[in-house]
């Protein structure tokens, strides 16, 4: 009975905290705000622990519970409720905890804000609404939760309203998304028409019909329905998860303050798609094609963004395009059907993320608000605890042996590598491409802000000292897991059968169980980390960073103009957003004016409406002769009238 | 039941004299708007009288009367209401509370002549959900026009005239067309009873026919495209407590004579022209939404989102039949209807507080062009809060009421065709668009312009006309079990009625 107590809440006290501190938080103080928002998100965080203590290390079965009717219709029932299970403790854990952290670490950043109180209420909404998507047990629940923490995105990324490319940014993630959910909708009507409720339980446990499935409409297309519902899913999770070509929100999401770009925007929202294609799991395991789909996707997306990240010079895209590669990483293992590595690498990833934003916050407060990269340098000494963590955070990032980001990017990369998908080989050397990259670019930033000679005014320089310990703790308490977290529980998550039933594998097609063959544990997967090609990426990623970024600066500059057609390309992220903003923004408002200028007001208003109303106005012109007043005009046309139906009556 | 106070009758014609009462007065009146209040506020509580003895497991008619009106035409003064019309009738008494709210201290000229045209506009409307017989309900139809009219006519802005005869001769000429169609379904059937033309024998033809006509008169109300051209003038040139009536509950008429008369009494003509009739309302969905995303006006851009979201009415109401066809089961087709249904009620909330807050707006700076705008999120924060929940409500966000009917309606379309769905779905995209970049250009953003700067956030009397509406909203989108309750058994009889052929 406490279980359930718990759970419920777990996601109400969130949403508590969200309702007080946004209608009173300013009548009571900032003290008092704090205390209401992170008392909040600290209960669901302890909450969380415990319900993943008695999940893991109870062994207590899941919960699936429904909590009250959102509609009943003859046969149809929609429900609201729960479903806690393995995977969902862990995405639990991992979105109470990032945002505890981040809930301390913006009492820091948003100090003299004037919205402060509203950015309070904004995360814990999110927190709420993140909550009711990962703990939901139906698909409309699951809808509920994913467009509502795409509206606390939206107005997160617009949190500085007056800034016009803050709102031109939150405008575009959320019709981006939009695009996405269309897919997804769509998707979700396919599984209604098949199995007539959207209950996950009762879908999982009747999944054989969809191979029986027929989609009205589309049955002429040589495309079996299961792939179709599996792609469309699949829309849902590359707007949210940023995949290409839905990839282009991220980096403008940015315009937001930083705190929210670690939760939402590196840890917690954007891997909603990869937690939802896991949990769909058993469906997607129906479809190779679908899967294949993904892969591509997937390994386009860890690949190309990865580079774009080389190019950038505000501190906080550099992260941003790390992420993009990095949800193309997990995407990739999804696709191979290797689901628990994937979630493990988002686990994983959303420590270090969340470490590595954060840390770049810090930056961000320490040189009043610059962002450029090419204004800092040399921070080492100045930030002593934002540098170690931020080395920690970026050695897990780059897969150095031993860090968190280790394990679970090398296991994505050995499930590849074991898995029998199509084309698995060339998306094996894409990700092996994308480990040297993703050590290039974060070393590169690594290097341009603490290492090196500072470019920065001397009177900025004077300013300069390490941020104060709201900031500093989560930045700790982040660097922690990111260090141990992966070495600690690789074993148990992949190999061990950790996520039971809420993770299905066609065990013709699991890759991870080639792989538990050649697992030795831990600390041998370090050791025999040098015999592979990933470390060596990693390790020549690190070098040239080193000798084009510090020991030789010139270099970069002169590639750049030697290259300058690639530069401008990758300057202008391969043209996704001059080609968006052209054809799809552009294109709309002018099909709409044509529409309405041509159609709306031309043919109907113009021509038919008022056109008949001159019609009447020239036939009375002419009728109007007639009536001339005249008696004698009219006792004629009597006169003939009456011959008329004289001749009538006669004759007929 | 043993209910036996005439309560429709009362809330038809309490508000109705009340209203002549009010307008009669001395234009100085003081009291006249409490009155009129008082009158709104008391038929509001008969109409949450009517739920809480309203009958939800039955289809049948409730509180019914019956008397005989013009015994040589057979002619009777029928009233009842079902599951279909009660909300409808709440919503109506609903809205008339926050319009005469709304007028409360900006209406300087006339105000008696004001707050009587509305009760007396609301008694009509009330009548013709409850008309149970097609003579009353013409009556009541056309009477309709005659408040509205004035409303416009008098209270609206520079181009009313043309506005006004446009609104007028719009409708009058789609409802003469129904009035041949009932005076011929009274020459076969010999009664003005709707119920018993429901029962009425026809043959194609005359289905067909019948149904054009009636056909015409809905869906100028509605309005459907290519009919919808005197919408966006309404709005323009009406007040802003006359652009709510109209966008919350008039335009619901069109989709309740659709589901009262078209397709109960020519089920066969409805079945035969399902592919025009889904053509028709995905071309309001979609084409309108581009045609929205241009506008420069606030309110007429919220006109033209209007038309797009009833689109949703008419494709959930005419793709019954295809989705039989296609599962053999008509509960979808119920699911499908309740969809349209909960899209009316959900539409009248959330419009009217759309032009509530264009309203608020207008009444200070007194223009209702996007570009006068820019950056009222810093006078008026509690403005943009409230805008934002309804801007999403209007971009069809889940937890809000505009979600539920968009999302039962695509939901059951897709059983019937992919594509269908696929065309519906693409409001999840233009609704987004064209509401929130409306909504971008006139809050956020740095104030430019200096009026803009001097903007009073809102009173407390628009706090809370908007907080209701807010707090409707929120509950219909996170608990519709009621609503869909209530109308369940009307829904699943009327579709019990369609699966039988009168051929």
């Amino acid at each position: 009975m406490f279980f359930e107590t718990a759970c419920l809440i777990t996601v109400s006290a969130p949403l508590a905290s969200a309702i007080l501190v946004g209608f009173f938080g300013k009548k009571v103080g900032k003290n008092f705000t704090n205390f209401l928002a992170i008392g909040g998100v600290v209960i669901s965080t302890i909450l969380s622990f415990y319900l993943v203590y008695e999940l893991v290390f109870n062994d207590r079965p899941g919960l699936n519970k429904n909590l009250y009717t959102w509609i009943a219709s003859g046969e149809f029932q929609f429900q609201i409720g729960f479903l806690i299970d393995r995977l969902t403790v862990v995405m639990m854990t991992v979105v109470t905890f990032v945002s505890c952290m981040v809930h301390v670490y913006t009492i820091g950043y948003m100090k003299d804000d004037p919205g402060y109180h509203r950015f309070f209420s904004y995360i814990s909404l999110f927190t709420f609404s993140m909550l009711i998507l990962v703990m939901s047990n139906n698909f409309l629940q699951l809808f509920f939760g994913w467009e509502a923490v795409g509206l606390v995105s939206y107005l997160l990324i617009g949190f500085w309203f007056k800034k016009p490319s803050a709102t031109h940014a939150n405008l575009k993630a959320f019709l981006v998304n939009r695009v996405g959910d269309f897919g997804f909708l769509l998707g979700i009507c396919g599984i209604f028409l098949v199995f007539g409720t959207l209950d996950y339980h009762s879908i999982f446990s009747n999944i054989d019909e969809l191979s029986k499935a027929k989609l009205p409409g589309i049955s002429l297309l040589e495309v079996d329905p299961v792939t179709i519902i599996c792609i469309l899913m699949f829309i849902g999770a590359m707007g949210k998860s940023a995949q290409i070509p839905l990839h282009v929100w991220l980096p403008d999401s940015m315009e937001g303050p930083t705190p929210i770009s670690a939760l939402i925007h590196a840890a917690t929202m954007v891997t909603a798609g990869i937690f939802m294609v896991a949990r769909m799991s058993p469906v997607y395991e129906l479809s190779s094609i679908a899967l294949l789909f993904i892969v591509v996707i997937g390994s386009l997306t860890a690949f190309f963004m990865g580079i774009l990240g080389l190019v950038q010079n505000d501190i906080k895209r550099v992260v941003a395009y790390s992420t993009l590669s990095q949800l193309g990483y997990m995407t990739v293992a999804l696709g191979v059907s290797a689901y628990s590595a994937a979630i493990f690498h988002l686990v994983t990833h959303a420590f270090f993320k969340a470490l590595l934003f954060l840390a770049a916050g810090s930056v961000i407060i320490a040189t009043h608000h610059q962002q450029n990269m090419d204004k800092m340098g040399g921070l080492k000494k100045y930030m002593p605890i934002t540098y170690w963590t931020s080395l920690i955070g970026t050695l897990a990032l780059i897969g150095f042996p031993g860090f968190s980001g280790f394990f679970s990017k090398e296991m994505i990369i050995e499930a590849v590598h074991f898995s029998d998908s199509m084309y698995s080989n060339l998306i094996y050397c894409f990700l092996l491409a994308g480990v040297f990259i993703t050590s290039l670019y974060s070393f590169r930033m690594f290097f341009l802000v603490f290492h090196g000679e500072s470019r920065m005014s001397e009177a900025d320089l004077s300013h300069i000292h390490e941020s104060p310990a709201v900031v500093t703790l989560p930045l700790i308490l982040l660097a922690i897991p990111s260090m141990f977290l992966g070495g600690l529980i690789v074993n148990e998550f992949l190999f061990n059968n950790f996520f039971q039933e809420s993770i299905y594998n066609d065990l013709e097609r699991d890759p991870l169980i080639e792989l538990s063959a050649v697992f030795h544990g831990p600390l041998a997967m370090i050791s025999h980390s040098i015999f592979t090609s990933a470390f060596w990426c990693a390790v020549a990623g690190v070098f040239v960073a080193w000798y084009c970024y510090l020991r030789n600066p010139s270099i970069p500059s002169s590639m750049a103009q030697r290259l300058a057609i690639f530069h401008y390309v990758l300057k202008n992220n391969y043209g996704f957003d001059k080609f968006n903003s052209m054809v799809f923004a552009g294109g709309s408002v002018r099909l709409g004016k044509l529409l309405w200028s041509k159609f709306d007001i031309l043919i109907i208003d113009k021509s038919l409406v008022n056109g008949s109303a001159k019609i009447v106005n020239v036939f009375s012109f002419f009728i109007r002769k007639v009536q001339t007043g005249y008696l004698y005009d009219y006792a004629i046309a009597m006169i003939f009238g009456l011959i008329v139906f004289l001749i009538a009556f006669v004759y007929l | 039941m043993n209910f036996d106070f005439p309560i429709l009758s009362f809330m038809i014609w309490f508000p109705v004299l009340g209203g002549i009462y009010i307008a009669t007065q001395k234009r100085t009146s003081g009291n006249i708007k409490i009155e009129a209040l008082s009158i709104a506020i008391i038929c509001f509580i008969s109409s949450l009288l009517a739920l809480v003895y309203f009958d939800n497991n039955s289809a049948n008619m409730q509180f019914v009367e019956r008397y005989s009106w013009i015994p040589v035409f057979n002619i009777e003064y029928l009233l009842g209401v079902d599951g279909i019309s009660l909300p409808l009738i709440i919503l109506t008494t609903f809205t008339t509370i926050l319009v005469i709210c709304a007028g409360w201290s900006v209406i300087s000229e006339r105000p008696h002549l004001y707050m009587g045209s509305f009760l007396v506009l609301e008694g009509i409307m009330i009548g013709v959900f409850a008309a149970l017989d097609a003579a009353l309900f013409y009556v009541f139809w056309e009477a309709m026009l005659i408040p509205m009219f004035l409303i416009i006519g008098i209270w609206g802005g520079q181009n009313r005239v043309y506005a006004t005869i446009k609104f007028f001769l719009y409708t009058l000429l789609g409802s003469l067309l129904m009035l041949v169609a009932l005076l011929y379904l009274y020459g076969e059937t010999g009664v003005f009873s709707i119920e018993s033309m429901h029962n009425a024998q026809l043959d194609m033809i005359e289905q067909k026919l019948i149904f054009l006509a009636f056909l015409l008169a809905f869906a100028v109300k509605v309005p459907m495209w290519p009919v919808h051209t005197w919408l966006p003038d309404a709005h323009v040139e009406a007040p802003t407590g006359g652009s709510v009536i109209l966008a919350a509950i008039m335009l619901k008429m069109g989709g309740y004579g659709f589901i009262r008369l078209s397709l109960p009494i020519v089920p066969d003509a409805a079945s035969y022209f399902t592919i025009p009739m889904v053509v028709l309302s995905l071309i309001a969905i979609v084409y309108i939404g581009f045609v929205a995303l241009v506008q420069t006006d606030m309110k007429k851009l919220i006109a033209y989102s209007s038309i797009s979201h009833m689109g949703f009415v008419t494709l959930g109401f005419f793709t019954v039949f295809w989705v039989q066809s296609s599962t053999d089961n008509w509960n979808d087709a119920v699911l499908g209807i309740e969809g349209a249904m909960v899209q009316m009620i959900s539409h009248g909330f959330i419009s009217g507080a759309l032009f509530l807050c264009v309203g608020f707006l207008y009444d200070r700076l007194h223009t209702r062009n996007i570009n006068d705008y820019g950056g009222v999120a810093e006078p008026m924060p509690y403005f943009a809060s409230f805008m934002m929940l309804f801007a999403m409500a209007n971009a069809g966000l889940p937890g809000t009421s505009g979600f539920v009917g968009e999302f039962l309606v695509i939901l059951t379309v897709f059983k019937a065709n992919f594509w269908i769905a696929f065309l519906a779905a693409l409001t999840l995209i233009l609704g987004a668009a064209y509401t929130l970049w409306m909504y971008k250009r006139v809050v956020f953003g740095p104030v430019i312009l200096q009026p803009v700067k001097e903007l009073a956030d809102l009173s407390s009397r628009e706090m809370l006309i908007l907080s209701v509406l807010a707090l409707m909203v929120l509950l219909v989108g996170l608990w519709p079990a009621p609503l869909i309750d209530m109308m369940h058994p009307s829904i699943n009889s009327l579709v019990e009625h369609l699966s039988r052929s009168k051929l």
